[in-house]
């Protein structure tokens, strides 16, 4: 049986499975409920400084996307930081984690950008005998509006000195938690970096809206007649996320930063993939508040039967494994040629790959009297959308062409690899 | 002492009128809005959609499914009505086992095809509960067509005409109009009155009136209908029932066409008798319906007897199950050879060289009632016009061998005996009608 045990950034847990700081952690009757599921960690939702709590909306926290059958894929939130009072936060933790030694308990911070409420923050946290912290540069909706969260960690040199602050105030392993919301990731990664962070965990939520009312032209959730942007999450975020990972830990500036994966992780599969792309642990969170705790269950036997299947022995292993297989467009192998093969006897006759192609691609799939689909090698380019159309797995596949053998398309032979930085039509190409 | 299912002959009320009413409640109860999600949900969108090929009326199946998966039934129930002005009806009693659901994709992907009658039904009773008529007529044209018959056929080709701007009186010969779809199929098919209210709001469109009591030979002459309008449609259906050719007598034998047709003018049915040993002869839908709902009105025994073997069974393998599950007996490849004072002789039958042949075995089936639905047969068609292989000829516009005069349904060759089918043709053939009498305009 493979071995979950996980080590991130000096903070050791069971399974590298953690509950992201969010609502299913605000409070201890909650998280016993998680540890008790099995999780194997969790990031306590945000603590804000001592004095009056912050205030929630009391209307709709929560607005949606779904697929079919009503499946979740998406979920948006304006809830804020915690809104109990800072001392029960901590007296809860404290308990919690003497309660729980063996699991990661790790508590999500933000305060205003200022030295001293980070000091004192720091110092009330270390007293409960947490793990570690976070520090929530993230979140993109009420906080942000007031000079944290997200606003903060859209700025490179603010990350970077209260990271710092952190470091100096505190013996805690510090996380720093990056938000989507900006057009390179790397830099606030990097910045995380300088000052200090054991470790980035990203992405926090999206800016969103997940929809409008059409009888009373609102926004979804609506609060009041009134909507304003959330913070999208869930299944539907994955990608994005898994690219922001993948920039971080290809990157030679952040090479080898400690990353916790977030961004709808729903199955074992999606933590895999996150790992594999570089991420030490994963945070899950709308999974979750979808299914219950008991999805981490799944998550368990999941990934220890695959890293059995392939012979991995811990989750170290799996970390990174992708890594060197993430490259620039222009690394790509413009020789690589494939073609789409229809499988007949898997083929359940829909029609929707001909649709796809003859409407918006290539014209490559002709349609036979029988409704017999078949792939035009001359005209193939192998986009693969007929693939990602079809309803039934396997049923359409690509098939490498050879070196040497003749591109019905283009009638020319394979030839080895080569990318655009030599392409003759490149005029910025180095020439040989 | 209260009838019950032992009482021997020919009796109502044998079971309580609770139970009654349970057992003609809907076959297929309406999807409500989150099953009717999950069950759009499951449709591919096909290119080319082979439900929709398969559909006699080419409704745009997949279309009408995703305006339906998009929150819009209303206007799925215009995409359906737009090619079928009775899809309300054809929803609960077409065949679609045989027809768009027997061609979803989905039965290649895991035996379960999209549910494709209850979707089309979810949407047409949406609109239909509007209580607006969703078509308009168009400008008036002064035309004026008789159509005669206002089952399917008759009523889907009346309501395009009138749709078109022509003024449309319909002929009857009862006293209610929606034929088979108000004296045949099945109660339990379209209970709570639906075929005259479908025949209501069809009306609504304007332009239609209706005489009731006036049928071809008995007051109404085609002569006298095209003297008066300016093209004639027969929807007359099969009228006359086949006899069964058997020695002996019996006092319980009926046509099932007629036994139907009082249990569906029956309100509560509490008061429609039936055998308590019923042997129903014949092997298509109408055996199927009158032995399903022999049962329902408490026949200790229901036997369906057919000659032939089940491959040969008209009735789709759904009602052959259908029956079965409702506690009828079918009896295959068994042929009526008498009858007796309480029961019938069937003689065995096997098909030998191609040929059904009685092996010279026999039984006999005890029976208080005995129903016949051995196949309808054209009456009443004027003289005037050629008949091939029983019914109207007619080409593929249903106009007939007269000029001036147009057929469709059942009393019309082409297609299969369907509602779905009638509605086809009645609807080709009122556009066939608009061209001539417009010149296509």
């Amino acid at each position: 049986m493979a071995d979950l045990r996980s080590e991130f950034a000096g903070i050791k847990s069971p399974n590298p499975f953690w509950l992201a700081s969010a609502p299913p952690t605000d409070k201890e009757y909650n998280v016993r409920r998680a540890y008790e599921a099995g999780w194997g960690g969790v990031v306590w939702k945000t603590l804000g400084e001592a004095g009056p709590p912050v205030v929630n909306v009391s209307g709709p926290r929560y607005g949606a996307i779904w697929g079919a059958d009503r499946r979740l894929l998406g979920l948006n939130n304006i809830e804020l930081i915690t809104d109990r009072p800072l001392e029960v936060n901590l007296r809860e933790i404290k308990q919690v984690k003497r309660d729980y030694p063996d699991r990661a308990l790790v508590v999500s911070l933000m305060v205003p950008c200022e030295e001293e409420p980070w000091k004192n923050i720091l110092k009330a946290v270390e007293e409960t005998e947490a793990d570690g912290v976070e520090l929530n540069f993230g979140c993109p909706h009420g906080m942000a509006e007031r000079g944290m969260g997200s606003a903060v960690g859209q700025v490179p040199e603010y990350i970077e000195m209260v990271t710092r602050w952190v470091k100096q105030h505190s013996r805690m392993p510090c996380i720093v938690k990056l938000t989507p919301n900006i057009t390179n990731i790397l830099y606030p990664a990097e910045a995380a970096k300088r000052g200090g962070a054991d470790a980035v965990s990203l992405i926090n939520t999206i800016n969103s809206i997940t929809s409008v009312n059409l009888d009373t032209f609102t926004p979804e959730p609506t609060i009041d007649g009134l909507g304003a942007h959330g913070g999208y999450c869930g299944p539907a975020v994955k990608p994005i996320a898994l690219n922001m990972v993948a920039e971080i830990a290809r990157s030679a500036n952040t090479a080898g930063l400690p990353i916790s994966g977030i961004g709808g992780i729903t199955t074992w599969r999606d933590a895999a993939e996150f790992m594999a792309l570089g991420a030490g642990n994963v945070q899950v969170c709308t999974a979750a508040m979808t299914y219950g705790f008991k999805v981490v269950q799944e998550m368990i036997s999941g990934l220890s039967q695959w890293m059995d299947e392939h012979g991995i022995a811990s989750v170290d292993e799996v970390v990174g494994r992708a890594v060197p297989k993430v490259k620039d467009w222009k690394d790509l192998n413009l020789n690589y040629v494939t073609k789409a093969v229809i499988d007949e006897d898997l083929c359940i006759k829909c029609g929707r790959c001909y649709a796809a192609c003859e409407d918006t691609s290539h014209q490559a799939i002709e349609m036979g009297e029988d409704r017999t689909f078949r792939v035009k090698d001359e005209e193939c380019v192998a986009c693969n959308l007929c693939v990602n159309v079809c309803p039934v797995e396997s049923c359409i596949t690509m098939k490498e062409l050879p070196l040497g053998a003749v591109d019905p398309r283009t009638g020319r032979k394979v030839e080895p690899y080569a990318n655009w930085t030599t392409h003759p039509n490149n005029t910025a190409a180095v020439q040989g | 002492m209260p009838n019950d299912q032992s009482t021997p002959g020919i009796v109502a009320g044998r079971l309580s009128a609770d139970q009654i009413a349970r057992n003609f409640g809907d076959l297929h109860p309406p999807l409500d809005d989150h099953e009717a999600r999950v069950a759009a949900d499951r449709c591919y969108f096909c290119h080319d959609a082979p439900c929709m090929t398969a559909c006699p009326t080419s409704i745009d199946i997949p279309l009408f499914i995703r305006q339906i998966a998009t929150g819009t039934a209303e206007s799925a129930a215009r995409t359906i009505f737009e090619q079928n002005i009775l899809g309300g009806m054809c929803a609960r009693v077409c065949p679609t086992e045989t027809l768009c659901e027997e061609a979803c994709v989905r039965n290649d992907a895991e035996c379960q095809p999209v549910q494709i009658g209850r979707l089309q039904r979810y949407a047409t009773d949406k609109l239909m509960a509007k209580d607006k008529h969703p078509f308009t007529r168009a400008t008036a044209t002064g035309k004026r067509v008789a159509v005669v018959g206002a089952g399917p056929a008759g009523l889907a080709c009346a309501h395009r005409l009138a749709m078109k701007g022509h003024d449309v009186t319909i002929f009857d010969g009862r006293t209610k109009g929606g034929g088979l779809n108000e004296f045949g199929i099945a109660a339990y098919k379209a209970p709570g009155n639906f075929a005259q209210a479908e025949l209501d709001w069809l009306l609504g469109i304007g332009g239609i009136s209706v005489e009731y009591g006036k049928r071809l030979g008995d007051g109404l002459s085609l002569d006298h209908l095209q003297k008066g309008h300016d093209a004639v449609f027969l929807g007359i259906g099969l009228a006359g029932v086949n006899a069964l050719a058997v020695n002996g007598s019996h006092d319980g034998l009926a046509a099932a066409v007629d036994w139907i047709a009082a249990l569906r003018q029956s309100g509560g049915k509490t008061d429609v008798a039936v055998g308590r040993d019923v042997v129903v002869i014949g092997g298509g839908m109408t055996a199927i319906d009158a032995a399903v709902q022999a049962r329902l009105l408490g026949a200790e025994t229901v036997t369906i007897a057919y000659r032939r073997d089940k491959a040969a069974m008209a009735a789709s393998e759904f009602e052959q199950d259908l029956a079965t599950s409702k506690g009828v007996r079918i009896l295959y490849n068994v042929a009526p050879k008498s009858l007796g004072k309480d029961g019938i002789t069937l003689a065995r039958t096997a098909t030998r060289g191609g040929k059904l042949v009685e092996t010279g075995e026999t039984l006999t089936l005890p029976a208080d009632q005995i129903l016949r639905a051995i196949g309808q047969t054209l009456e009443g068609a004027p003289g005037v016009l050629k008949i091939d292989g029983g019914k109207i000829a007619v080409d593929a516009s249903g106009r007939t061998s007269v000029t001036g005069v147009w057929a469709g349904g059942d009393c019309a060759t082409g297609g299969e005996d369907l509602t779905v089918t009638a509605v086809a043709e009645g609807r080709d053939a009122a556009e066939d009608i608009h061209i001539s009498l417009t010149g296509g305009v």
